[in-house]
């Protein structure tokens, strides 16, 4: 039962990993870039659902849809004022803007909010029992919403004109400039498409998790990227193996070797990924031209 | 063409370096003792110190080598645990106890980055951040389960060792080493690796093991710069030792211009006596730093120095053919007319 209930709560956690992880992926196969502030979308998303339920009072429903429609404009808007300009320039340089971008935004929220956890009240409150065990809703919440989104989401890339748009960007990027395709537009769909689905993932962590600060994204982000590299960045399904496993593994050690060494088990997995096979489980391979 | 006269002889150029490094010593230690400068500005010239260490460092990692690793806080965590741990250990006079002290925090950094090296270097680009990024993040976990390194209450008691004259002392010679390094047969190897990894490899260079080289320099003397911390804080958090601090080391380099030390130098200066200048405006202190970092990025990403190097011996002879240049020009004109 223990197992079962661990197992179970892996794959709660590991669903939010592999919402983020595919925002991760998607944008990396598209513009090659490590999103470091991807992390930081899920806590904006975390604090404008905070903010508008419970500050504002305002029906949970409508804090959802305002924190996935501000999470969607704001990761455009970094898109375009801080990787835009950068799109032509060194791998490095592109990868020290998004650090600083990430920097930028956890400080200022901490200025805005403070740096102290605020409480936030779940929205899918009560519990089924199984067993002997208590299950949230929010656990089966979980679990559901991001199953019919990853189904949405590859229905999306697969069949829609604008997910073809994206395979021929991430394919080549100027064979899909000469067949008519608006690249900017594109680029800019995927960086709101993956935040969106960051702040998803936000307010599903939040309602099983309850605290809010500055700094909850960076961990969390960084996790979803372990999770990314796993399934092999860039693929979409490879984000989604990698999330579970990486949320099932975590949960595993937490309950059965450590709580604190949990986070050393996900890095290291990281490591063994990249040392083994470091295109991921099912990332392509891509052969260096001299 | 051989060129003549005393300021391109290497010998020379050494004492005169030698000797302006003794003039800068002096112009502090008389400055210290006058009082002009009091005791906690004093105090405060020693993070300088070992900032420098670690920007100039992490320089050589990321400016000369070209890679981006994430994870220098976790050797200079590693190289200030193993310095202070050795410190407390031992009962010796502190002249000799304390340098070897330092010296084994630095071997234990460099092993440390050997150990990361070997495999994380088999990655470029974004791989080798996000592993060294791992590496750093799994060395500030298992310091802080581990018993004898304090857990999470940190280490303690560390004996206070670390003076303006020692931080001054290893300034010197870790700017010097690397310093020397790059302008020998490997620093340009490593360059070489920069620019071009596979043109590099193409001409018989082992680019392994000129990456091994920078990478555990790079932590070595991130290690000393650790174990100076110790001796000076006298105390130790691995929670201090963060991403966040990677991060504020590579804003000294990016700052500066990655690869150029001098650029380095000034920036973990700036940035350090910055904060200590700005004492009201410490909530802003790390919005400023990520804003610098983007803008930068976007409008000078070369940094401020670019590629740059300050080298004594050769301004000096620029102003001395300036001066010859204009005095021949001078006497050419007068002869003319």
């Amino acid at each position: 039962m223990t197992f079962l209930y661990q197992l179970i709560n892996g794959i709660q956690i590991g669903s939010i990993y592999a919402l983020v992880a595919l925002g991760y992926s998607m944008v990396y196969g598209i513009v090659m870039l490590i999103n470091f502030a991807h992390g930081e979308i899920i806590m904006i998303g975390s604090y404008i659902t905070w903010y508008v339920m419970s500050q504002m009072g305002l029906h949970p429903a409508i804090a959802i849809l305002a924190a996935i429609l501000f999470c969607a404009l704001f990761g455009a808007l970094i898109e375009k004022v801080a990787y835009k300009p950068l799109r032509k320039s060194e791998r490095l340089s592109l990868l020290i803007t998004a650090i600083g971008i990430s920097l930028l935004l956890q400080n200022t929220a901490q200025l805005i909010f403070s740096a102290n956890p605020r409480m936030f009240t779940n929205i899918f409150a009560g519990s089924i029992q199984i067993g002997s065990r208590q299950f949230s809703n929010a656990t089966f919440v979980t679990i559901i919403v991001s199953v019919l989104i990853m189904i949405g989401l590859t229905l999306l890339v697969n069949k829609t004109k604008i997910g073809k748009a994206m395979r021929a960007v991430s394919e080549d990027n100027d064979a899909a400039q000469l067949m008519g395709i608006n690249v900017n537009h594109t680029i800019t769909f995927t960086f709101s498409l993956g935040s969106a689905l960051a702040a998803v993932a936000a307010i599903l962590y939040c309602c099983s998790y309850a605290q809010i600060q500055p700094t909850m994204g960076s961990m969390l982000g960084l996790k979803a990227f372990v999770a990314a590299v796993l399934g092999g960045i860039g693929s979409m399904p490879g984000a989604m193996i990698g999330g579970f496993c990486i949320g099932i593994a975590e949960s595993l050690t937490k309950g059965y070797i450590s709580s604190q060494l949990a986070d050393a088990v996900v890095f290291g997995i990281l490591i063994v990924v990249l040392l083994i096979k470091p295109t991921g489980i099912l990332g392509r391979h891509i052969s260096e031209k001299v | 063409m051989k060129k003549e006269g005393l300021l391109n002889k290497t010998w020379f150029r050494y004492i005169l370096n030698a000797a302006c490094i003794l003039l800068l010593f002096g112009l502090i230690s008389i400055l210290v003792s006058s009082g002009v400068v009091n005791r906690y500005q004093a105090m405060i010239l020693i993070p300088v110190g070992y900032n420098i260490i670690l920007a100039t460092s992490l320089n050589l990692a990321t400016g000369f080598l070209g890679q981006l690793p994430l994870g220098h806080a976790g050797f200079m965590s590693v190289g200030g645990y193993a310095s202070a741990l050795f410190s407390m250990a031992v009962d010796w006079p502190a002249a000799i106890e304390f340098p070897v002290a330092l010296l084994i925090g630095g071997l234990v950094a460099a092993v440390f980055g050997m150990i990361i090296g070997l495999p994380a270097l088999r990655l470029k680009g974004d791989y080798l951040a996000i592993i060294t990024l791992g590496f750093g993040e799994i060395i500030r976990v298992i310091i802080l389960n581990l018993k004898f390194t304090g857990g999470a209450f940190g280490l303690r008691g560390i004996e206070n060792h670390t003076t303006l004259t020692s931080t001054f002392v290893w300034v010197v010679i870790s700017l010097f080493v690397i310093f020397a390094l790059i302008k020998s047969r490997h620093g340009r190897a490593i360059i070489a690796i920069r620019e071009n990894e596979i043109a590099t490899e193409s001409v018989g260079i082992s680019t392994t093991y000129y990456k091994m080289v920078a990478f555990s320099v790079s932590a070595f003397f991130a290690g000393i710069a650790g174990g100076l911390c110790a001796h000076y804080l006298t105390l130790l958090n691995a929670g201090d030792f963060g991403f966040m601090r990677s991060v504020e080391i590579l804003v000294m380099v990016v700052l500066g211009g990655m690869g150029s030390i001098i650029g380095s130098v000034v920036a973990a200066i700036v940035l350090t006596l910055l904060p200590e200048l700005l004492r009201g405006f410490s909530e802003y202190r790390l919005i400023i730093y990520s804003l610098l970092l983007v803008i930068m990025m976007i409008f000078r990403p070369s940094g401020l120095f670019g590629r740059y190097d300050f080298s004594l011996s050769n301004s000096l002879l620029k102003i001395k053919g300036k001066i010859t240049n204009s005095s021949r020009k001078k006497g050419a004109t007068h002869h003319e007319s």
